[in-house]
Order: C-alpha cells, then sequence, then structure tokens
C-alpha cells in the first residue's frame, strides 16, 4: 500500500438478483467489474468514454452508463444487465421487439440499446416516435438499424 | 488511470473536513467528467471524497419565492421536477439539450457547474494546453478550433464551457452556495466561471477546498415568453456550437425586460447587458432582435475553423428571440425550428 495505492477495497452488488462480495481496486469501472470479474459479457465496452451507450445497464432501476461508474461509489446497489431482463426463459418484451423488427445487424450496441429502451419506458417520459429518438439519443448504432430499434420499442411500449 | 485514495464522506462537515486535510483530493459526484479525465490522465486526483450520498438531493421553495436546489440532484431529477417544469420551463429544456439520458441519471447539479472544457487539445497530453499544464501554450488558436470560443478568449486560452445548464442559469440569475473550513458563501452565476485570461487553469471562482452546496434560483422564471435553442452538429447528444437562453417579460406590444445568455461560444455562459438594455422598450421584431445580436457579438472573434460561429450565433439569437416572443420555444424532441 502507498499513497496512490490503498489496495482492495470492499464492495457489496446485486447484480441480476444475485449477490456478490467484492474486493476491488477503487479504479475499476462498473462496465470493468461486470465482464472481468462477473462474467457478465453481455454488456459491452464500445468507447470507454462515455459517448456511444453500448455500457447502459440499469444501477437502482435507472439506466447508466457502466463506463463512467467507478464500482466503489456504487456499494450497495442493484444493477441489471441484459442478461437479467428475461425472466424463466422467457424473452422480455424488449429483447422480442428487437428481433420482430431486426433492430439490429451487428448487435455490438444491442445489450445497451435494450437496457436503456428498458430504463426509458421505465421513465414514461417517451410517447411518440420524436421522443424516443431523442431520450434513446445515448446510444449509437453504426450499423444504423435506429427506424428498428424505434419500431420495437414502441411495440414494447404497448405492451403492459 | 492512476491509483487514488478513496473515502465517502458521511456528511457535509466531514467531506469538507477531509478535503482540508488531503492536498490534491476531488470531490466526486455522479463522475461523468472527472471519470472521463481520470482515464485520460487529465486528472489526477491523490484522493476521491465521495460526496454523492450526501443530503443534498431536494429541490425545495425558498422564503422569497424561488427555489433551493441541492448540489446532488440529477440533472434528469431536474429536469423533470414539476416546480422546474411550471416556473422555469427554460431550464428544463436546457438540461433536456445536454448529454443523453443516461448521462443526465448520473450527472449531479453541481457536477455540471463544474465540469470542464471539452476542448480536444485539452483531453490530448501529447499536445500543448494552458489550462491542463500552464505555460505550455493554446494549441487550439492555430490548432483545429471549430468548436471553440469567439468571445472573451485570451492569448492563453479558446476553451468554451460546455454546460447547457448553466446558459440558462445565467438568464435566470442564479446564485450558487459553497462551503468550505471558512464557512458558507454565496456566489452569482455571472460570477462563478471565469474568463480564461492569463490563468486558463482555473475555470470558476470556487477554491478547491469548497463543496457546491446548493443553486438557487430567484422567483423570476420567464414560464410564459422562454426558450433553448441550441444548434449543433447532430440533432441530440452533441455540444452547442451554438446555444441561446432567453427569457423576456412582454408587455403592450413592447419589450420590458430582455435576458439572453449564449452557450458554446466563451469560457463561461456569454450575456451582454448593453444588448440586452437594447431591446428595453422595443417592439419585439427581427429588427430590434439583429441589433441587439450585433451588440451582444460586438468583439468576437473567430479563429479560422471557428469564425463560421459569428453568423450562425447572430442567427440563432434572432431565432431564439422571436421563439421566445412568439410563445414558441424550441422543443428539445421534435427538432424541426418552430
Amino acid at each position: 500500500m502507498t499513497d496512490r495505492d490503498p489496495g482492495l477495497i470492499p464492495v457489496n452488488l446485486t447484480v441480476n438478483g444475485a449477490a456478490h462480495a467484492l474486493n476491488l481496486d477503487p479504479r475499476s469501472t462498473l462496465l470493468d467489474v461486470l465482464r472481468e470479474q462477473l462474467d457478465l459479457t453481455g454488456t459491452k465496452k464500445g468507447c470507454d468514454q462515455g459517448q456511444c451507450g453500448a455500457c447502459t445497464v440499469l444501477v437502482d432501476g435507472r439506466r447508466v452508463l457502466s463506463c463512467l461508474t467507478l464500482a466503489i461509489t456504487k456499494d450497495g446497489a442493484n444493477v441489471t444487465t441484459v442478461e437479467g431482463l428475461a425472466k424463466d426463459g422467457t424473452l422480455h418484451p424488449l429483447q422480442q421487439a428487437f428481433i420482430d423488427h431486426d433492430a439490429f445487424q451487428c448487435g455490438y450496441c444491442t445489450s445497451g440499446q435494450l437496457c436503456s429502451a428498458a430504463g426509458l419506458i421505465a421513465e414514461g417520459k417517451a410517447r411518440t416516435a420524436d421522443e424516443i429518438r431523442e431520450l434513446m439519443s445515448g446510444n449509437i448504432c453504426r450499423c444504423g438499424a435506429y427506424p428498428n430499434i424505434v419500431a420495437a420499442i414502441q411495440q414494447a411500449m404497448r405492451q403492459p | 488511470m492512476i491509483g487514488f485514495q478513496y473515502a465517502r464522506a458521511g456528511t457535509i462537515a466531514d467531506a469538507v473536513r477531509q478535503m482540508a486535510a488531503s492536498p490534491g483530493a476531488k470531490f466526486v459526484a455522479g463522475g461523468t467528467n472527472l471519470v472521463d479525465l481520470m482515464k485520460m490522465d487529465v486528472e489526477r486526483p491523490a484522493k476521491l471524497i465521495d460526496v454523492s450520498r450526501l443530503p443534498l438531493d431536494t429541490v425545495e421553495e425558498t422564503a422569497d419565492g424561488g427555489l433551493r436546489i441541492g448540489a446532488l440532484v440529477r440533472n434528469t431529477d431536474l429536469a423533470y421536477h414539476p416546480l422546474i417544469e411550471r416556473r422555469y420551463p427554460m431550464l428544463a429544456s436546457a438540461l433536456l439539450a445536454g448529454a443523453s439520458q443516461q448521462l443526465r441519471n448520473m450527472a449531479s447539479v453541481g457536477g455540471n457547474l463544474l465540469q470542464r472544457t471539452r476542448c480536444a487539445y485539452f483531453y490530448d497530453l501529447a499536445t500543448p494546453c494552458n489550462k491542463r499544464e500552464p505555460g505550455t501554450g493554446c494549441s487550439a488558436i492555430a490548432g483545429l478550433n471549430r468548436m471553440n470560443a469567439i468571445l472573451g478568449t485570451s492569448e492563453s486560452c479558446i476553451a468554451v464551457h460546455p454546460s447547457d445548464m448553466c446558459v440558462a442559469l445565467a438568464v435566470l440569475e442564479a446564485t450558487i452556495r459553497v462551503t468550505s473550513p471558512r464557512g458558507e458563501r454565496v456566489i452569482a452565476l455571472s460570477d462563478f466561471h471565469r474568463l480564461p485570461g492569463d490563468t486558463p487553469q482555473r475555470d470558476t471562482n470556487v477554491a478547491a477546498d469548497e463543496l457546491v452546496t446548493s443553486v438557487e434560483l430567484p422567483v423570476q422564471g420567464f414560464a410564459t415568453s422562454y426558450n433553448y435553442l441550441k444548434i449543433r452538429d447532430r440533432l441530440s447528444y452533441a455540444f452547442a456550437l451554438v446555444s441561446v437562453a432567453v427569457g423576456l417579460e412582454l408587455e403592450g406590444g413592447t419589450v420590458k425586460q430582455a435576458r439572453f445568455a449564449l452557450g458554446g461560444v466563451a469560457h463561461k455562459p456569454w450575456r451582454s447587458t448593453e444588448a440586452e438594455a437594447a431591446l428595453h422598450g422595443r417592439t419585439p421584431n427581427e429588427a430590434s432582435f439583429a441589433q441587439a445580436a450585433d451588440l451582444a457579438l460586438r468583439g468576437a472573434k473567430g479563429f479560422g475553423h471557428n469564425s463560421f460561429k459569428i453568423d450562425l450565433a447572430r442567427r440563432a439569437i434572432v431565432r431564439a428571440l422571436s421563439q421566445a416572443a412568439r410563445g414558441a420555444p424550441q422543443s428539445q424532441s421534435n427538432k424541426k425550428i418552430a
């Protein structure tokens, strides 16, 4: 331990319903903890700079960027990743809608799009297609599947 | 990222005490800007003092009819707060014009105030930058400066402050409350951010050991005639080339009071009291707005790639004022110009 090395710090996270007692370097981002320590590789590292949205997860029910979240600051939090969206072997309505509407090509942004859309629906602020586009603008899709993503979200929004 | 010590502050007093005892420490709340800069090694705090759990996350009415906004209120929560939507819709609009919903869910009001420039050279350790390393020079002045400032620049720095929220706060004449071991003080928004001068390393007049605790809004919210118009390279999720916040008070077909501030053009939200005064008593029309725009942009100076911003700002001011006067503020979801 030196001035700039405080050693590992205990952090408790509940991820997709499972409790994890971790010991983390304070520099660890939530994204790296999910992927490298918990083997939840559904959450993607795109830009790692908060500019693409591929790393979007839900923390305590709100969509955030896991690449800009230091995991230690979320001690005690409840995290949902794309792996936690399906329940009992049944796809989440958004996942089914993305398949129905062909809302992806390469798929790299898709887990972030899905978590972001789940957050969007929970927020309840988007009703029109314009509002969906605006409030999903933090998720970049380089394949350009945007029209199909909007259609998929609209389908999921119509479901109870 | 370089290693750092980490501690969570239990109370405001504890946060301030820890800061006083920890040279080179920084407060962290949402982390959206600081963590990014730490990854780039632009910021290298010896210690992070996590203030994110302090009880500064409420919006309360003040005795004089205004609002006190806790420094830890998330940008999203502020934008959708019923009192902000109803009484300060310009602020709600500016908040929703900034960043993305994920970032707004993370970012605090205090962090928004204190966010640093996105000048590419500030982020690039391989190039000189007076803001990052005082005395090394400014790479933007003769470099790729399309996003840089046209007003209030110096030979040391032409960076812009990137916030949308702060542009609205400038029009609303908000005040910022900070606390330190020396006690509390209140800073007017107009005195909060600095022009670069020969000390561009200092973005604000907040001392390193001071913690922003709240933002206070005076009662006047311009809820009838307001606007936040943001011009950028794509329709959403991009920093402003130019933005304009407007608050108008109209009476009997003339302008009783006018305030407007520009974002994306200077090291701080840019207001011209001379330009605002020129609108008083005038008919709100394109001619009077164009004259105000010319006054606001007097002394504007381009650096090549960003010279187009002078004309862009002039037209954006006229459009933003016209929209406000018509009671047709720019929607932040339907981007067609109203």
